[in-house]
């Protein structure tokens, strides 16, 4: 399949890494200060050490990737809120013409979703989006396969910044700022981590969830979620959750009803207790029990791996 | 530091005394079938450590025609809020069972657990913030008041000092199916007094 891939940020550039093994080619590339179009495949090496130099994948524009020959544009620009732009309108010009579309951007499957189905079935092509939940853990493709109205109720860690501080906290008794502070110095956490602390990016992949879920009968977004973040947490709450034997883990629910998003007491040694950066969704199914699908929520090579096979699957 | 009450009403593995007919004494539960169509009953009761204060909540049993069988009288063992645990055993037909229990609390006794009153439920929530600026006996209180619910255990811990943030680790003992009543009530009570909650993810239950 040839790629068109927009956003060079760690999920592009391993895009663009990582696209050769799977069998595919990037005809086209766009970041945000510029562009390449090469139909015989851009030499994604030297690509990624002219980002590395001047900032930018190349001289081009946007429009000329958008207008390139492609199968599958690969959306991997910087997830936004409210009208989801400029990632929707990349979508947009994808479907207009008949391609398929995989999204790493949460923006436009939380914030538009009714839009973007809608768009969907006008066009020949399929979108897909399993990136946008829970990076290389295969969760939306999992509910595909049991069937949405099979699942009742997804819940769990789903943002590996916001865990690795709670762990942190918990073991080794310090405060929230600290444990921060340290996260970042590891790259752990973002130079503003406010999205993943404050439970915003865990709500918009519960509001992922509750779109997928809800089978297009009801439509979410970031507003209809109840959300808390890990700040206000401190380390002393989490010494008394100790003593109980539980700790205190930052928990998203999704089910075709709503999305919650708070920090939660769970069981120590709990299936949901997952450690450092780790992720975990647990399903519940209707005839199947529970099932817990665990593994690395983020980072770009994992996050592209979840790309790749969205990519995979609309070959099929 | 840290107060703990240590009680039976933890353990409500067991207390189905009437279903397996095995009502040892100390189960808290105990509803013990005795001949004649008269029960017994254990009824917990906390108390405010005062004089006359025991007399006191004995005369609505008797009036109310209970037969008094034993008390255990916890003075050494004050609960988090300063009051005597004390536990009643009285003896009486079923039907008068609930006037004495009513009669108790008309009188303003503190009845933590009667008979067939089961807390079924237990439940933890992680409270953090300005606790104690914001009257805690008023938090506790209010919680048992509207939700049908027992501070079974109580924790407290402040590193800083009483005005700094302070977190304090609660567990409920609470009626069979009222989880969530009690639950709403501590997030209101909560949102009253700028508190943070740290609520249990009630797993199998509705998520």
């Amino acid at each position: 399949m040839n790629l068109a891939v927009l956003g060079a940020g760690s999920v592009g550039r391993s895009v663009v890494e990582l696209a050769g093994e799977y069998g595919h080619t990037v005809t086209a590339i766009a970041d945000s200060g510029g562009a390449t179009v090469a139909p015989d495949g851009v030499d994604a090496e030297r690509i990624l050490d002219r980002k590395d130099e001047t900032g930018t994948v190349g001289d081009g524009d946007l429009d000329e990737v958008l207008a390139a020959e492609y199968d599958v544009l690969v959306e991997a620009t910087p997830t936004t809120l409210g009208d989801a732009e400029p990632g929707f309108s990349h979508v947009r010009a994808a479907l207009e013409r008949d391609r398929d579309v995989v999204l790493a951007n949460k923006g436009p499957v939380a914030e538009r979703y009714g839009d973007l189905r809608g768009l969907e079935r006008k066009s020949a092509g399929d979108v897909l989006f399993e990136a946008t939940v829970g990076g290389a853990i295969p969760v939306l493709s999992t509910i595909s396969d049991f069937g949405p109205s099979q699942v009742t109720a997804a819940r769990g860690v789903l943002n590996g910044t916001a865990n690795f501080i709670l762990t942190r906290m918990a073991t080794e008794g310090l405060d929230y700022e600290h444990v921060l502070a340290e996260a970042q110095d590891l790259g752990v956490a973002e130079a503003d981590p406010t999205f993943d602390v404050d439970g915003t990016d865990a709500a918009l992949k519960c509001v992922i969830l509750a779109n997928v879920l809800s089978d297009d009968a009801t439509e979410y977004s970031l507003d209809d979620a109840d959300v808390e973040g890990i700040q206000s947490v401190p380390g002393s709450a989490l010494e008394l959750a100790a003593e109980d034997g539980r700790t205190v883990r930052l928990i998203g629910e999704a089910t075709a009803a709503g999305v919650r998003v708070a920090p939660r007491l769970v069981p120590e040694n709990g299936t949901l207790a997952v450690t450092g950066t780790r992720n975990i969704v647990q399903l519940e199914t209707r005839h199947a029990g529970r099932l817990n699908v665990s593994g690395r929520g983020a980072g770009g090579p994992e996050t592209a791996t979840a790309v790749l096979a969205d990519v995979g699957r609309l070959e099929r | 530091m840290g107060d703990e009450r240590a009680t039976s009403q933890e353990d409500d593995s067991d207390s189905g005394a009437e279903d397996e007919g095995d009502a040892s004494a100390d189960d808290g539960f105990s509803e013990e079938r005795t001949d004649g169509g008269v029960q017994s009953y254990t009824v917990r009761l906390e108390l405010v450590d005062e004089p006359g204060e025991l007399l006191r909540t004995l005369e609505p049993i008797a009036e109310n025609g209970g037969n008094l069988l034993s008390i255990f009288h916890e003075r050494g063992n004050l609960t988090p809020r300063g009051h005597v645990p004390v536990e009643v055993d009285i003896e009486c037909p079923p039907d008068r069972f609930e006037d004495i229990v009513d009669a108790l609390r008309d009188a303003g006794v503190n009845v933590i657990q009667a008979g067939a009153e089961r807390y079924s439920e237990e439940v933890s929530v992680l409270l953090a913030g300005h606790i104690i600026d914001t009257d805690l006996s008023d938090s506790l209180n209010r919680i048992e008041k509207c939700s049908g619910a027992s501070v079974v255990d109580f924790s407290l811990t402040s590193p800083e000092g009483t005005d700094d943030v302070t977190s304090a680790r609660l567990r409920l003992a609470v009626e069979s199916g009222r989880t969530d009543d009690a639950l709403s009530t501590v997030r209101s009570i909560a949102g009253e007094k700028d508190l943070s909650v740290v609520e249990p993810l009630t797993e199998g239950g509705p998520a």
